[in-house]
Parts: C-alpha cells; sequence; structure tokens
C-alpha cells in the first residue's frame, strides 16, 4: 500500500520528508515502546505510534523505517520535523486512536509484523 | 578508521546522534545493510543505556575490513547483577526515561542478539564498559 492511500485511510497529515510513492508498505508494528521496535526488521513497513518526539525518530532511522504513522492526535514540534526530513522518514498525523489506526489498516490488506 | 563521541548523562536530545554518524559512515563505506542494522541497533541501545543510568562517558567505534568493535565506557552506578541485567524485562530504568519510550529491560538482551561478541566490566559506583563487536561478512 502506498504511503498516501494510508494517509486517506486514516484520515491524516502528511508531514516530515516528502512521501515516496515508489515506497510500497506491506506491514505495521504498534507500539509506543520504542524498545521494541528496535528488536526487530521493519522492512516495508510501517510504524504506528502515540509516542512523538524525537526519539521515535532516532528509533525509526536505526531500524530503517521511512514512514510512521502518529497517532491520537498528538503533534510533532519543529524539531522532530525537521529531523524526520533530515532522516527522510515521512510522517502521517492523525487524530484517529492507535486501535482505531491499526484496526483500518488490518481490515485494508496491511499484514501485522507477527 | 577510529569515530569518538562524549555521552552526557540525561542527554535525550542528542541521544542516537553517535548512532546516527555511525550509521552515515557505514553507509558511505559500502558495509551491507544488515551488518549496518546490527551495528547501530546494538550501538543505539548502549547509547541510551549511558545516557539514562550513567553520570557521563565515551564512546568509541573502530572500524576495519574485518569488524566493527564498539566501546561504550562509562562513570556510572555500575550494574550490580549482570545476570539479572541480561534478562529480558529487567529493568531499574527511570519514569523519565520510561517516558521516552526505552526502559523496557530490552536494551542489553537486544544488544547480545546484535553482535558477534559483547563483554559487559562494570563495578558498582565506578562504572561499566560495554565492548560489542560485529564482524562483517
Amino acid at each position: 500500500m502506498k504511503i498516501s492511500e494510508i494517509a486517506k485511510l486514516i484520515d491524516g497529515e502528511l508531514v516530515g520528508a516528502p512521501a515516496d510513492d515508489t515506497y510500497e508498505v506491506r506491514k505495521a508494528f504498534a507500539s509506543d515502546l520504542m524498545s521494541d521496535v528496535l528488536r526487530f526488521s521493519m522492512e516495508e513497513t510501517v510504524l504506528i505510534t502515540g509516542l512523538c518526539n524525537n526519539q521515535t525518530m532516532r528509533t525509526s532511522e536505526m531500524s530503517d523505517l521511512r514512514v510512521v504513522v502518529i497517532g491520537r492526535d498528538k503533534q510533532p514540534d519543529e524539531e522532530m520535523l525537521e529531523l524526520a526530513e533530515e532522516l527522510d522518514i515521512t510522517l502521517i498525523k492523525s487524530r484517529y486512536s492507535i486501535f482505531k489506526i491499526s484496526g483500518i489498516l488490518y481490515g485494508a490488506g496491511i499484514e501485522p509484523l507477527y | 578508521m577510529h569515530y569518538t563521541f562524549d555521552i552526557e548523562r540525561g542527554n535525550f536530545a542528542d541521544a542516537g546522534q553517535a548512532s546516527s554518524s555511525v550509521k552515515r559512515a557505514l553507509k558511505h563505506l559500502g558495509v551491507d545493510p544488515v551488518s549496518i542494522k546490527r551495528t547501530v541497533v546494538a550501538l543505539f541501545e548502549a547509547e541510551i543505556n549511558a545516557i539514562a543510568h550513567a553520570y557521563g562517558g565515551r564512546i568509541d567505534v573502530d572500524i576495519d575490513d574485518g569488524k566493527i568493535v564498539m566501546v561504550v565506557a562509562d562513570q556510572g552506578p555500575g550494574i550490580p547483577n549482570i545476570d539479572l541485567a541480561m534478562q529480558e524485562g529487567w529493568s531499574t530504568a527511570s519514569p523519565q526515561v520510561r517516558e521516552m519510550g526505552y526502559g523496557a529491560g530490552m536494551g542489553l538482551p537486544n544488544i547480545k542478539k546484535n553482535t558477534d561478541e559483547l563483554k559487559i566490566e562494570t563495578e558498582v559506583g565506578v562504572g561499566t564498559t560495554v565492548t560489542m563487536t560485529v564482524y562483517l561478512a
């Protein structure tokens, strides 16, 4: 699924690095715990999280994540947005809860990471 | 190639900068993606550990044709029981660290998983030195 399609499904707004619409997302992982994100391979995966800070970006960088959904209507600050651009990570802001975002994406065919 | 970085206590704003620099260097050197991932995840975990628990410290990274050696040496409380610290889920992290998304007790087990060699030298009340080696294919 393309990044722009994900954004549309969850009524999200694209911020951070421009979305690469050649990038195909096949799996998702939902976690506020960055320690857990670091445990898994995140190829072709979107991270869904309510943790909205620079550490979300640094963890995504180390995990080779290209797209992160920030749920629960959390608002990234300027510093986080700059870091996202610098690290080439697209953010999708959504006012929906993590559960709702996960349910919508699962229903649309995105697979769980495990 | 040698890189050195300082670690400042509680400076989560800059956490990950050392790992980020090493990642860029490894990409530039054409190291394979799997080794890069293992290296930076291990280093990032160790960096976070030192920022979260220690009073300050230093990271030294040596990269040559065959391996990457990372040494994270801190002045800090030390680890009273390494066996416990190596258990998944065991943590002494502060609420502040947990709010950052860390402190779940996965750091050292994850470092072990992502490195070929791991040596932990620690003295309570003095500090901890974690030496991690990743062999390149």
